[in-house]
Formats: structure tokens, C-alpha cells, sequence
């Protein structure tokens, strides 16, 4: 199937799950990531149980912050 | 090292914003185009610092969600965030690195505690930051 990760549209195998694309995508941190897919924030208790589908537009939204 | 080119017009309206939001700190995102290994800032996302404070920011995912959403339709890239320093200089503070979790991200601080602004652009990884290459120019100062 076909998704776009992030603007750029990527083949994966059907049926793969955000853990999976999470690892596949070498995202750093994940766990201070927040995503997205077709402009929905995926809940955390979703998080593991979330499959992908034909067509679907993720984005990785790293927390930003600091201080001075 | 990563080189970053931003027209005068971009870093001008940053320090304007800046300066407006003082004391808070000040805060957003940075888009761009990469091009042949050519990074170029295009647009500057001034976002709300859910803090409110003058020492410390957050960016609403809500918000970057929205401005990711318009740099794709606008076919820009996501090359980092910024925030301003107002009374701090322009390097990346102890909570700064312990937050920089995307490697890939360049993070740009604007220090206002001089008369004269100071914007520079880091990477950051591992706990550990390293000066970009960041260029102002003009349209007939371009290097």
C-alpha cells in the first residue's frame, strides 16, 4: 500500500501497524512524539493497536520546548 | 556542518515578533526548501508559547499540526523551531538540549539581551549542540 509519511509517499506492506512504522521510520524518541494521521492526533491508548491504511497521511510531531 | 541561508526580510520580522512578545519568551517553526543539499528559510511560523513565560516555551502540537499541514501544502519543508532568548544569549540552555528530541531538526535561538539581537541556528544530538552555519543575506549580499 501507500502511504505518506511525513510528505513523502512510501510503499509498506499491508496491514502495518504504527509500532511498526514508528520503528520502520527510525523515529527518535517516540515516546515525546505525538501523531498524526489524516490530520487526527492518534490517542495514546490507540497508540499499539492503530493500523495503517491505503492512502493515509502520518505525520510525526516532536514535542518542542525549552528554556533560556 | 549544515549551511542555512534566511533573507534579512525573515530575520527582521523575527526579532520584530520577538521584541513584541517580550518579556515572554517568543516561539515557532521554520520551513524551508532543501535543494541540491541548499537549505533555505522560506517562512517563519510565529506560534502561541503555551507557557506564557520568559523563561521557558512549549509549541501546541494542535498548532504545529496546522502549520505542518501548510508547509505541505505549500511544499516547504519543516527544518526546526526558534525561540527567543530575551535575556539569555543565543546558545542553547541546559532545558533547550534536554528537550531537543528530533536530531534532524535545527533549532534557532534569538538572544535580546543586548541592544543588538542574535540569532543562531544549532544542531543538537545526544546531549551535545554544534553551531550551524546559519547566513543572513540580502539580494545584493548573497555568500
Amino acid at each position: 500500500m501507500t502511504i505518506t509519511v511525513a510528505g513523502e509517499k512510501k510503499e509498506y506492506k499491508d496491514g502495518l501497524t504504527l509500532p511498526e512504522l514508528i520503528e520502520l521510520e527510525n523515529v527518535e524518541t517516540p515516546e515525546y512524539v505525538t501523531v498524526s494521521i489524516n490530520d487526527e492526533f492518534v490517542l495514546t491508548e490507540n497508540r499499539d493497536t492503530t493500523v495503517l491504511n491505503e492512502g493515509d497521511s502520518v505525520e510525526f510531531l516532536y514535542f518542542m520546548g525549552g528554556g533560556c | 556542518m549544515k549551511t542555512i541561508r534566511m533573507h534579512y526580510r525573515i530575520y527582521d520580522s523575527i526579532v520584530a515578533y520577538a521584541k513584541e512578545h517580550l518579556p515572554e519568551e517568543a516561539c515557532g517553526l521554520v520551513a524551508g526548501t532543501e535543494i541540491d543539499g541548499k537549505i533555505e528559510v522560506k517562512k517563519i511560523y510565529y506560534l502561541e508559547n503555551k507557557d506564557h513565560a520568559t523563561d521557558h516555551f512549549t509549541l501546541d502540537p494542535k498548532d504545529q499540526m496546522e502549520a505542518i499541514k501548510d508547509m505541505r501544502k505549500e511544499g516547504l519543508k519543516p527544518l526546526g523551531n526558534w525561540h527567543s532568548h530575551p535575556e539569555s544569549p543565543s546558545r542553547p540552555s541546559v532545558e533547550d538540549i534536554k528537550l531537543a528530541y528530533d536530531s534532524k531538526a535545527s533549532y534557532m535561538i534569538l538572544s535580546l539581551m543586548a541592544e543588538n539581537p542574535v540569532l543562531n541556528s544549532f544542531h543538537i544530538e545526544d546531549g551535545q549542540y554544534e553551531k550551524e552555519d546559519l547566513r543572513i543575506f540580502s539580494d545584493e549580499y548573497y555568500f
